[in-house]
């Protein structure tokens, strides 16, 4: 088991190793610089500001410099937020975004499989369309639709629940930011869940579970078991996404997360924020694409490390 | 009495007419693309006219201007002209204004009326006192703002037909780029196979690993906000999935027979994937396009409402919901219709790719 995960970790240096890569040159080569204002700077000061930063270095080497404080953990200083490091910066962010991307995972996977394993066992009847339903209606109207939708309902005609702000983390303001973040998730879950319930409840071992006389309920519990693989696999990648923040989101309720930074930092020509942002991004992607390795493994005796 | 053979596509649409809510999601979609491409032209409101008198208008069927607007218009114009208005009346759709002044009013300044979009150009019925009493005859400039008006005074239902335009333009050929280059990726890529085969699919892993938005922005960044580079960036990063499944389609197509039979006979590798791989694999990349159309609109109104997209006065749906999240106190008008075109579009695409899914994936009949 150690064996695997050990293998496993150090297969995903290569592919972190070619995503920095890409995302270093990618933002060298687009047009423009941090210090480009709409006044430009006088040549001098210029001059200064770039080898202050060492800007001023050919772009390779800049490149081996940037991987080598990488590798003693420096993300090196903040271009556009001066007085600040990118560590500081994504050490303040990431919090904010894990607390939203970790409720909204949370809800996902609990509220999704009910209603997927709950429709599955009453297959077409008014409760399955209704999930069915509902699941089309949560992938297709977008996240920037619904969070104003709610801060109308919620936050301004009932006014039981804050408009924005993060608040310190106050339960009342993670309510919302969480539901827009949570309902496409738990619409694919549920789908997902459902579409794969329904194979397993026509699989040979769930009939036999049935003619020794099983309730519902422990053939659900059987069932689901075998459902959740697909769902596992799907959660992984988007739980990398969810807890490393979202722009929209982040944006419509005023959170301090990190989800933001990836706009305003390509916009700004930030390219320690930016690349700071892809890192952190790429290692929570392999981090859980690892875990759902794992998980797989515990879920499904058939799969054996090897 | 001859029996004819039905191909793969006359079953599929028998199978897709029987889908009733695939057919309502087609019929609706092309009710929906009819309004937005020849909506404007039939010459309401233009989507850039802009009216400053009637800012934030809420949505309403009554021609506008609406009684309680005249009064205070009214006022405003007296106000200019030096005088007061101390009587108006409505004829038809006129009016009659009496204008008092302390000294006579000058008649070229009733150009103010005609300036403001509420009234036509004003007409001097009599004159009384040397000119300080003024009856002047102001036909009303009738206006319909059906869906009401935005923080600038230009028509919703215009700007939402117009920005239907962009969206959907947007979206059917971002999602053509898309489609081609991964349809052509694949296709080389799995009739290739071996070392070519692995480096290739070996590049799309690792353009699925960079953080999507990221990629996006870059693009964007790089393009500078241009409409027509926009869609090609959209394109250019949705074809992975494509790419993937086209090359797993040829995998299987190219041990078939009748490859290998135009193997034999000596047709070329460019000849064999346009003639024999490509179109067998036309079944999946049908459903996967419906699929990704509403996916692209998504992106693009995704990146509009980042404000890296569509620029002004230029629209799209994503833009104009933008918009209407940052007004929704009061104006939930300018959140609602967008947000009702939007979210419409999306989900007839979405029955109508799962009805193409059902109608063309052999396994599931």
């Amino acid at each position: 088991m150690l064996g695997f995960v050990f293998r496993r970790f150090l297969s995903a240096i290569p592919t972190l190793f070619v995503v920095i890569t890409i995302s270093f040159f990618l933002m060298r080569l687009a047009p423009g610089g941090p210090f480009d204002l709409e006044r430009p700077l006088e040549a001098k000061i210029m001059e200064n500001l770039q080898r202050a930063y060492g800007l001023d270095l050919p772009l390779h080497e800049q490149y081996l410099r940037y991987l080598g404080n990488l590798l003693r953990g420096d993300l090196g200083p903040s271009f556009f937020m001066r007085d600040f490091s990118v560590a500081q910066i994504l050490m303040q962010g990431l919090p904010v975004s894990m607390a939203l991307g970790g409720g909204a995972i949370l809800l996902a996977l609990i509220l999704g499989a009910t209603l997927g394993a709950y429709a599955a066992m009453r297959q077409n009847t008014g409760a399955d369309h209704a999930v069915v339903g509902f699941a089309t209606a949560g992938v297709t109207i977008p996240n920037f639709v619904v969070a104003p939708i709610l801060q109308i309902v919620f936050g301004l005609s009932l006014a039981w629940l804050p408009v924005g702000g993060w608040n310190d983390g106050a339960i009342r303001n993670v309510i919302l930011p969480v539901i827009v973040l949570a309902l496409p998730q738990i619409a694919v879950v549920a789908r997902m869940t459902r579409a794969a319930m329904i194979e397993t409840l026509r699989a040979d071992h769930i009939r036999t579970l049935r003619s020794l006389g099983l309730g519902a309920r422990h053939v659900a519990e059987h069932g689901l078991r075998a459902a959740l693989l697909p769902v596992v696999s799907y959660l992984g990648p988007t739980a990398a996404a969810l807890l490393t923040g979202s722009v929209v989101v982040e944006t419509i309720f005023g959170l301090p997360g990190i989800g933001r930074y990836f706009v305003e930092g390509a916009l700004n020509r930030d390219y320690t924020l930016v690349m700071g942002t892809v890192v952190v991004v790429a290692v929570f992607v392999l981090v859980f694409n690892l875990i759902v390795d794992i998980l797989y493994a515990l879920l499904d005796p058939r799969v054996r490390y090897e | 009495m001859s029996i004819a053979g039905n191909s793969l596509w006359i079953d599929a649409r028998t199978r897709l007419l029987r889908n009733r809510a695939a057919t309502a999601s087609l019929a609706m979609l092309i009710l929906l693309a009819f309004a937005c491409v020849f909506g404007p032209m039939l010459g309401g409101n233009a989507y850039d006219r802009v009216y400053p008198d009637y800012v934030r208008v809420p949505p309403s069927l009554q021609a506008q201007p609406t009684e309680d607007l005249i009064a205070p218009a009214v006022e405003r114009i007296a106000s200019r002209l030096r005088a007061r208005a101390t009587d108006i009346s409505r004829v038809g759709d006129a009016l009659k204004i009496v204008l008092e002044a302390p000294r006579a009013i000058d008649e070229r300044s009733l150009a103010f009326f005609e300036r403001s979009d509420l009234f036509e150009v004003a007409r001097v019925m009599s004159r009384e006192d040397g000119g300080k009493r003024l009856i002047v005859d102001v036909p009303l400039e009738r206006n319909y703002f059906f869906f009401g008006t935005d923080g600038n005074g230009r028509d919703l239902l215009a700007r939402t037909l117009i920005a239907g335009r962009v969206s959907l333009a947007i979206g059917l050929l971002a999602t053509f780029v898309a489609i081609s280059i991964g349809v052509v990726y694949g296709a080389v890529a799995g009739f290739a196979g071996g070392r070519i085969d692995a480096l290739m699919m070996r590049a799309v892993d690792v353009l699925y690993s960079l953080p999507f938005i990221f990629f996006v922005i870059m693009l964007v960044v790089f393009f500078g906000r241009n409409f027509v580079l926009m869609f090609i960036a959209v394109g250019a990063v949705e074809w992975l999935d494509m790419a993937r499944i086209v090359r797993g389609q040829t995998l299987s197509l190219k041990r078939r027979e009748f490859v290998a039979a135009a193997e034999t006979l000596g047709v070329s590798a460019a000849g064999i994937l346009t003639r024999h791989i490509v179109p067998n694999t036309l079944g999946p990349v049908v459903v996967y396009t419906t699929l990704l159309v509403p996916k692209v609109i998504l992106l693009e109104s995704f990146l509009s409402f980042l404000g890296l997209g569509v620029q002004e006065p230029m629209t799209s749906w994503g833009v104009l919901i933008a918009d209407g999240a940052r007004n929704i106190q009061g104006n939930t008008h300018l959140l609602v219709f967008p947000a009702i075109f939007l979210t419409t579009t999306l989900f007839c695409l979405n029955f109508l790719g799962d009805g193409l899914r059902d109608a063309l994936d052999p396994r599931d009949r």
